[in-house]
């Protein structure tokens, strides 16, 4: 006998209203683990909104999400779904700009590690060895993601390419089971996207799964498995890059005009 | 080298400048310490507190009232010590914990709330019980004593009178040297890291897994800790506490010593520290006696054209240093890295 496999991540019916806007309404979707998932749709959709609900910045209204057999809604804090396994880069990019390029992904060990005051003024043995520990993982994920600058140049100047690849190095420290990512290729020519969609694969080769927002339609044809479309806050289409691309739904909803469904 | 200039530093400033000098020296260990103490909050944490002053008070009082004829209690030096910082800690968790959702400007309008709220404490304790004997503070506080060893009077070691202000000299010295290198661990470690990233962006590093509530509460007891072990000391040094010594003039003195010295960084706040006690001792004997050279009379009171001359002094500093008279290191790493990648 054999029973499916549980989705990593099922979202059922998520409701997130800012005053009288519905930002969400009656949002569900589920994500396989391994899976590279796109999440596409015009400006002001929901994707980010949902993004912010997914790692608890913002609270849904309604609706509830299972992320690896754990049920969250209401009351969820950043920090318990960081080290639940979400972890996220910003649309914006949101690095530690006065920090080093090292630092940037030290910290995000931080959730999978655990000196305290003790450990940081006594630096014992255990503590030592963490910190090394964290030292060495930081740099091998730079390397990973292919940043070769120094690794004690303040991040804030790297270039805008780079910057957006620490994000993913900072996030992945995390150690996450869902990588989500906001945008990832905003603002990169051709060659840099390019390399980011070997870097997704690659990253999904070993056992992450990606979530990704992406307005580049050709990088997320390429590259997701399953594709979800939203417009004004609704989920209008789901499915595998070649269905979702000849749904007239989401053709009216890029190019504008009237549809029956 | 430094360890010898460090250790002969009061006697030769007792020779060349005289015994007040030496005193001043004194204050300026306990400034520093108070300033490395914010400097955790507002440098590391980026959290601007205008109430530090408040654990400064804590820490002071809890030694006047458990070592003084207030109440009776004499309780000796290394219990009250410990227990102000302790006090001090609590304290900073107790006032750190309503402001966690805060930030910037509001921050610092609460803190600033707190440090008086305490301050008014202190001044009205007086009735309908007398615990802190109000606005004419607490005198006749015990001289800080090791063992049997007293440090307010002159001892004689190796046949070498020391006066009671050298050997707070030294005492403060090893505690100023202990903060400075707990200060130096905290930076670079696990906990250290965490309050950059929340300094920086709070919301990546709540989203990274930093519990953003305990780190910043974390920040807000250590920051305490050291002004309530300053405090402390202070207290014994003086032989006497009264609320008037804990004002915002105070908090933002302190403020001051870290932001003029170079927010974040070691060294920038000691040098802050040094120069914010210095500068107003230096202008006092200064602002008289200039006067008399140039114009062969006083013209304006010296007790005010010295504050003049000490707003002057930080205005220029400011303006020719923007970022302190010693940035952290971190930009001075950052002018100076090889731009080849290090093998790790």
């Amino acid at each position: 006998m054999t029973t499916p496999a549980l989705p990593l991540l099922k979202i059922s019916g998520i409701e997130k209203h800012f005053g009288g806007l519905a930002a969400l309404s009656d949002v569900s979707l589920h994500i396989q683990a391994g899976e590279i998932y796109g999440l596409i749709g015009p400006n002001g959709a929901g994707k980010t909104t949902l993004f912010n609900i997914l790692t608890g910045l913002y609270q849904a209204d309604g609706g509830n999400f299972i992320f690896d057999n754990i049920e969250y809604n209401g009351h969820n804090q950043p920090h318990h779904l960081a080290k639940a396994g979400i972890a996220r880069t910003f649309q914006n990019i949101r690095l530690f700009a006065n920090m080093s390029i090292l630092e940037n992904v030290m910290v995000g060990c931080h959730v999978h590690t655990h000196s305290g005051i003790w450990g940081a003024l006594t630096r014992h043995k255990k503590a030592r060895a963490e910190e090394q520990h964290i030292a060495q993982r930081a740099t091998e994920l730079l390397d990973y993601v292919g940043i070769t600058r120094a690794p004690h140049k303040l991040a804030k100047n790297l270039s805008y390419g780079e910057q957006r690849r620490l994000e993913i190095a900072r996030a992945l420290a995390t150690n996450p089971k869902l990588l989500a990512l906001d945008e990832p290729a905003a603002g990169m020519n051709a060659t840099e996207t390019e390399s980011l969609k070997s870097l997704l694969q690659t990253i999904r080769k070993n056992g992450v799964t990606v979530l990704l927002i992406e307005h580049d339609v050709k990088l997320v044809m390429g590259l997701c498995d399953r594709i979800a479309v939203l417009d004004y806050g609704k989920k209008i289409a789901e499915g595998v890059p070649s269905e979702v691309r000849n749904n007239p739904a989401v053709i009216a909803a890029y190019l504008g005009g009237e549809v029956t469904v | 080298m430094l360890a010898i200039i460090l250790l002969a530093l009061p006697f030769a400033i007792d020779d060349l400048f005289g015994r007040g000098w030496v005193r001043i020296l004194d204050f300026a260990l306990l400034y520093i310490m108070l300033a490395l103490g914010l400097n955790i909050v507002v440098g590391y944490a980026g959290l601007l507190d205008l109430g530090y002053v408040a654990f400064f008070a804590v820490g002071a009082y809890c030694y006047a009232l458990l070592g003084s004829p207030q109440f009776g209690i004499h309780l000796p030096f290394w219990i009250v010590l410990p227990l102000g910082a302790l006090l001090a800690c609590l304290f900073g968790v107790l006032l750190g914990a309503p402001t966690l959702r805060l930030r910037g400007d509001y921050l610092a309008i609460v803190t600033l709330g707190f440090g008086e709220i305490i301050r008014i404490f202190l001044n009205n304790l007086n009735a309908p019980i007398n615990i802190t004997n109000g606005p004419q503070g607490i005198s006749m506080i015990d001289s800080i004593h090791l063992g049997g060893f007293s440090l307010g009077r002159t001892q004689e070691i190796f046949g070498i009178p020391f006066p009671a202000v050298h050997l707070h000299y030294y005492l403060f010295l090893i505690f100023t040297l202990l903060v400075i290198f707990a200060s130096l661990r905290l930076q670079d470690s696990r906990i250290g890291r965490a309050w950059a990233a929340i300094r920086e962006d709070e919301i990546a590093a709540a989203a990274m897994g930093i519990n953003t509530r305990n780190i910043k509460l974390l920040a807000f007891a250590m920051g305490a800790t050291f002004g309530g072990l300053a405090g402390g000391l202070f207290a014994g040094f003086q032989g006497f506490v009264s609320p008037e010594s804990f004002g915002l003039t105070e908090s933002i003195m302190i403020l001051c010593m870290v932001v003029l010295g170079g927010m974040g960084n070691i060294g920038g706040v000691v040098l802050g520290g040094i120069l914010l006690v210095v500068i107003p001792e230096l202008t006092r004997h200064v602002a008289g006696t200039a006067q008399q050279a140039i114009f062969g009379k006083t013209l304006i009171d010296p007790e005010s054209l010295r504050m003049l001359m000490f707003g002057l002094a930080l205005i220029l500093i400011m303006l020719w240093r923007p970022a302190g008279l010693w940035p952290s290191s971190q930009r001075r790493r950052e002018l100076s890295a090889p731009d080849t990648p290090p093998h790790v």
